[in-house]
């Protein structure tokens, strides 16, 4: 195992006297296979950093254990940890060359001239920063800084990469070329890797597996098609992916919802008698002429062109719900605002709404991520 | 910005000084207000600065340069120069090896009074250079709380060296933690982590990462430091009592010189301060505008 | 100890719980050494001064202060400080506009000069205003035939303050502005405002706990300043003594209970523009938003 965390919880003594302390981190366990991406995922402040950070052995844990390839690292102070770690905002330090920054773990660790030179070299070559290696931070870009931060990272070998939001700081593009040059980078170099983000669409795209973090706990850990197709709790389902939020009641076989209480069909309720919510992905609302079994008449509100695809609103017995269309089914349609359509929940989850529902709801509008 | 976006300002709305560019990179005093400005706060200069330097330097050299240097080779001057300069560099080294560890507490550091220490350390700039010394003769006076222990063990501070570098130490200890504090503060602790897990311990990240950081603002502080030790007066004129060519230092001397209506040699004394205070200056703006540009 | 990533960084976890115990840490270690330096050199010596101020008696302090010439230092001290920080500050902010806001030849030339006061020593400053403006010059000859003294006068005493503290509001000042965004001004000039409204309402509340804090700082620098005063407004009592002068002479003529009473006041005075200092910071800071 490349690391193992198991029981991390922190707290954070709160500024100001006789506020309580605020839990960072609530019982995290999980473990990263040797040689594998895996990204720590989340909205902000959901206590990932911290938990990356305790992994470095930046911050030390209240309880639980970290262990580095089996050795127990608790105990150890970051020096001696043997992490590699790449700060959001690269921490290149400032008045040394790029040079002397690659330099400075090797130097520290007491190589030699030589050997210090070739790995460097190596290094500069890994990253394509060749000729650059005079240059001041303040002279380079912000892609070329993080590339120069992850090849000081690297250096002294270390077992385990770590990367606290490592495109937090760049522009669009250049976070999605970043990000698979260093997909590209860890499959060369097999160091077990750890990257902090809040980016589900980063995530996905380069990570073996991801571990799910909200409020400081483990909400999921899977690939990415697990995570993005079985969600395993409504956070996870709302935060990753976009999705439409229905609550309503199940009672007996049915499950109602909206303001005309309309019957859900096509779909199962978790509990036989409560609140539940559903949650479905615009992709997978299913579309149709023709009603069958399972089909719902709907209304379109809104169809919204965006290039790749339609964007629709579609009004369900009052319930407002987004759904996609390929740009071949929407011109096969040949859908307007105000007309009729049939749709049916080809996938869904559905959850019991519980007391958790309404704080989440919450905390996810107030994020940003649903409306 | 399309084009309806795009409210019109007429020309004379915007205002002298005002632009589009960045804070720092003024425009051109165009208009009469700015003009008018620049010249009142530059004769207000030349009245309160400039004119009064100039007479410095007329008053030095009014008899010729050959009295001017006569009145700095006298044995008293001589002495007085030695002694600001002794005075002056235990001063600055004592101040600068507890300055920056201060700096480090205050800027790294949270701990119940880290803000009064902070307030501590401010202290002595608010505190009055005779007040100062009238302190330190009470605390190291014979009768006084540590001074009875030192006159018992025969050693004399007030009225001596001692008591005069202990006033000075007093009144230049906070230049150099004012100065790095906000330094390290705005550079943040990252480098510093990043250092230590890269394998660097303490002592290491301390030289190779801490100090260079600050280095600007450390040497603008050591400027200020050093000035201010070569100008002190109200607290070494009360705690040495002035004795002649034992306990006078450069501004003693020149007060001395006033006082006894030897004008040259208060003048060429004055000159010497001055000339050393403004190479000082300059030396302290460059690294103010070093330390400014990293910062920014 | 983890978490310690550099000499001085203290724990970030605030937690309390430690795992290993070192008796040696080094953050601990500059911790008291830092206390026990400006405990020492700082603490002890206000301590000694004010417990044997409060040792003769409260009694004996008011009687100390109530003789005329204390009483007039003490006025003439504050007064004049306050005349000459209300004249510092439109001064000084101006200085500080001009500066930052517009080119003229030998302007940094000029930008470093302004810390000239700081670097020349106050004695000198003294012998400076003597020679221009003393009785033997030029200006001051002119001015005494038409009665005006400003050696040996409240006048001279003003003017020593007033170029001591010349660079305090300049420098406080000078930064806020150059960190301005000219995005405020121009947001005011397209919602209509005029030059001068935009100056009062947009640029002067920007400034002002800077120009506090300037002014704050020269307060406290002029009523403790001597040297420069000694030199020019001598040791008159009842008409140029000022309070550090007086405690001065006190202490000459062997009369250290005299002096005890007025460097309290001082003490205290220092003491509450500190607290000031404290609070216009931290209001300043509260309207800092940062885009």
């Amino acid at each position: 195992m490349g690391i193992t965390a198991a029981g991390i919880t922190k707290r954070f003594r709160a500024v100001g006297a006789g506020k309580e302390p605020f839990l960072a981190v609530d019982d995290v366990s999980f473990t990263v296979p040797k040689g594998h991406l895996v990204a720590l995922l989340g909205p902000s402040g959901s206590g990932k950093s911290t938990v990356l950070r305790i992994i470095a052995g930046l911050e030390r844990p209240d309880s639980g254990e970290i262990r580095l390839e089996g050795v127990p690292v608790t105990d150890l102070p970051a020096k001696a940890r043997g992490v590699g770690f790449v700060f959001q905002h690269y921490a290149l330090f400032k008045h040394m060359t790029v040079w002397k920054n690659i330099a400075f773990g090797l130097e520290v660790n007491g190589k030699t001239r030589r050997e210090i030179r070739e790995r460097v070299e190596e290094l500069l070559e890994l990253v394509r920063l060749s000729g650059y290696e005079d240059r001041y931070p303040s002279q380079l870009s912000g892609g070329q800084r993080q590339r120069v931060a992850l090849a000081r990272a690297l250096a002294p070998r270390p077992r385990v990469l770590l990367l606290d939001e490592p495109f937090g700081a760049l522009d669009a593009k250049v976070r999605r070329n970043l990000a698979a040059q260093l997909k590209k980078l860890h499959d060369e170099v097999r160091t077990t890797s750890v990257f902090v983000t809040h980016d589900q669409e980063e995530a996905i795209e380069i990570a073996d597996e991801i571990v799910v973090i909200n409020r400081g706990r483990v909400e999921q850990i899977g690939t990415a098609e697990q995570v993005y197709d079985r969600p395993a709790s409504k956070f996870v389902a709302s935060f990753i992916g976009n999705v439409n939020v229905i609550e309503g009641f199940a009672s007996g076989d049915a499950v109602r919802a909206g303001p005309r209480g309309i019957v859900l069909k096509n779909v199962k309720a978790p509990i036989p008698e409560g609140e539940v919510v559903l949650l479905v992905r615009p992709e997978d609302v299913e579309i149709t002429d023709e009603a069958s079994d399972g089909h719902m008449k709907a209304d379109i509100t809104e169809v919204r062109y965006r290039g790749t695809h339609y964007e629709t609103e579609l009004d369900l017995g009052g319930i407002e719900i987004r759904s996609v269309w390929s740009k071949v089914r929407g011109r096969a349609l040949s859908r307007r605002p105000g007309q009729g359509i049939y749709i049916r929940f080809a996938r869904h989850t559905m959850f019991e709404a519980g007391k958790g529902h309404e704080s989440l709801r919450a905390q996810l509008q107030s994020l940003g991520y649903i409306e | 910005m399309s084009a309806d976006d795009t409210v019109p300002i007429s020309t004379a709305e915007t205002p002298a000084g005002f632009s589009g560019h960045a804070p720092g990179h003024p425009k051109s005093g165009g208009l009469n207000t700015g003009a008018f400005l620049t010249v009142l706060v530059l004769a207000w200069f030349a009245l309160l600065v400039l004119f009064p330097l100039g007479a410095v330097v007329r008053g030095a050299f009014r008899e010729g340069f050959t009295v001017f240097l006569a009145a700095l080779s006298t044995p008293e001057a001589g002495h007085a120069f030695g002694l600001t300069l002794f005075i002056t560099v235990i001063s600055v080294i004592v101040n600068v090896f507890f300055g920056v560890a201060m700096s480090l507490v205050l800027a790294r550091q949270r701990f119940p009074g880290v803000t009064l220490l902070s307030a501590i350390v401010d202290l002595p700039f608010a505190v009055s250079p005779v007040v100062a010394g009238f302190m330190f003769i009470i605390l190291f006076g014979p009768e006084g709380w540590l001074g009875r222990w030192f006159e018992a063990g025969g050693i004399r501070i007030v009225f001596a060296l001692p008591g005069m570098i202990l006033v000075t130490m007093f009144v230049t200890l906070p230049f150099v933690t004012r100065e790095v504090v906000p330094v390290l503060m705005e550079a943040g602790v990252e480098q510093e982590e990043a250092a230590s897990t890269l394998g660097a311990g303490s002592r290491r990240t301390f030289r190779s990462v801490t100090l260079p950081t600050v280095r600007w603002g450390l040497s603008y502080g050591i400027a200020l430091t050093t000035a201010r030790a070569l100008g002190e007066f109200g607290a070494v004129l009360v705690i040495s009592g002035s004795i002649i060519r034992r306990t006078q230092t450069a501004t003693l001397h020149i007060h001395q010189e006033f006082t006894d209506f030897d004008y040259e040699g208060a003048f060429s004394a004055s000159l010497v301060l001055a000339a050393v205070s403004f190479f000082m200056l300059i030396a302290m703006e460059l690294m103010r505008r070093r330390a400014d540009e990293r910062r920014g | 100890m983890a978490g310690t990533a550099a000499l001085g960084q203290g724990l970030s976890t605030g937690s309390g719980f430690r795992r290993r115990r070192r008796i040696f840490r080094p953050e601990l270690f500059l911790r008291g050494m830092s206390a026990g330096y400006v405990g020492l050199l700082i603490v002890l010596p206000i301590v000694a001064v004010s417990v044997r101020a409060l040792g003769g008696g409260l009694g004996r302090i008011w009687s100390d202060l109530a003789r005329p010439e204390a009483l007039f230092s003490i006025e003439l001290t504050f007064l004049i400080a306050l005349l000459m920080i209300a004249v510092n500050s439109v001064m000084g902010t101006l200085t500080a506009w001009v500066l930052v806001r517009h080119r003229f030849p030998l302007r940094s030339v000029v930008n470093a000069l302004i810390d000239l006061p700081f670097a020349v020593p106050t004695v000198v400053t003294g012998l400076m205003l003597v020679t221009l403006y003393g009785p033997r010059s030029a200006v001051g000859s002119f001015l005494s035939e038409r009665g005006i003294e400003i050696v040996y006068a409240k006048p001279g005493i003003v003017l020593a303050l007033l170029f001591v503290t010349f660079p305090f509001v300049v420098r406080a000042v000078q930064p806020v502005l150059m960190e301005m965004e000219p995005e405020m001004e121009e947001a005011a000039a397209t919602l209509g405002a005029g030059r001068l409204t935009i100056f009062a309402r947009v640029v002067i509340p920007s400034i002002t706990p800077a120009v506090l804090t300037g002014a704050a700082q020269a307060f406290s620098r002029a009523i403790g300043e001597f040297g420069s005063v000694i030199v020019v407004a001598g040791n008159i009592p009842m008409k140029t003594q000022v309070a550090p002068v007086y405690i001065y002479g006190e202490i000459e003529s062997y009369n250290p209970r005299g002096a005890l009473g007025i460097s309290v006041v001082l003490l205290l005075g220092s003491l509450a523009i500190l607290v000031i200092l404290n609070l216009i910071q931290r209001w300043g800071r509260r309207q800092d938003v940062r885009g």
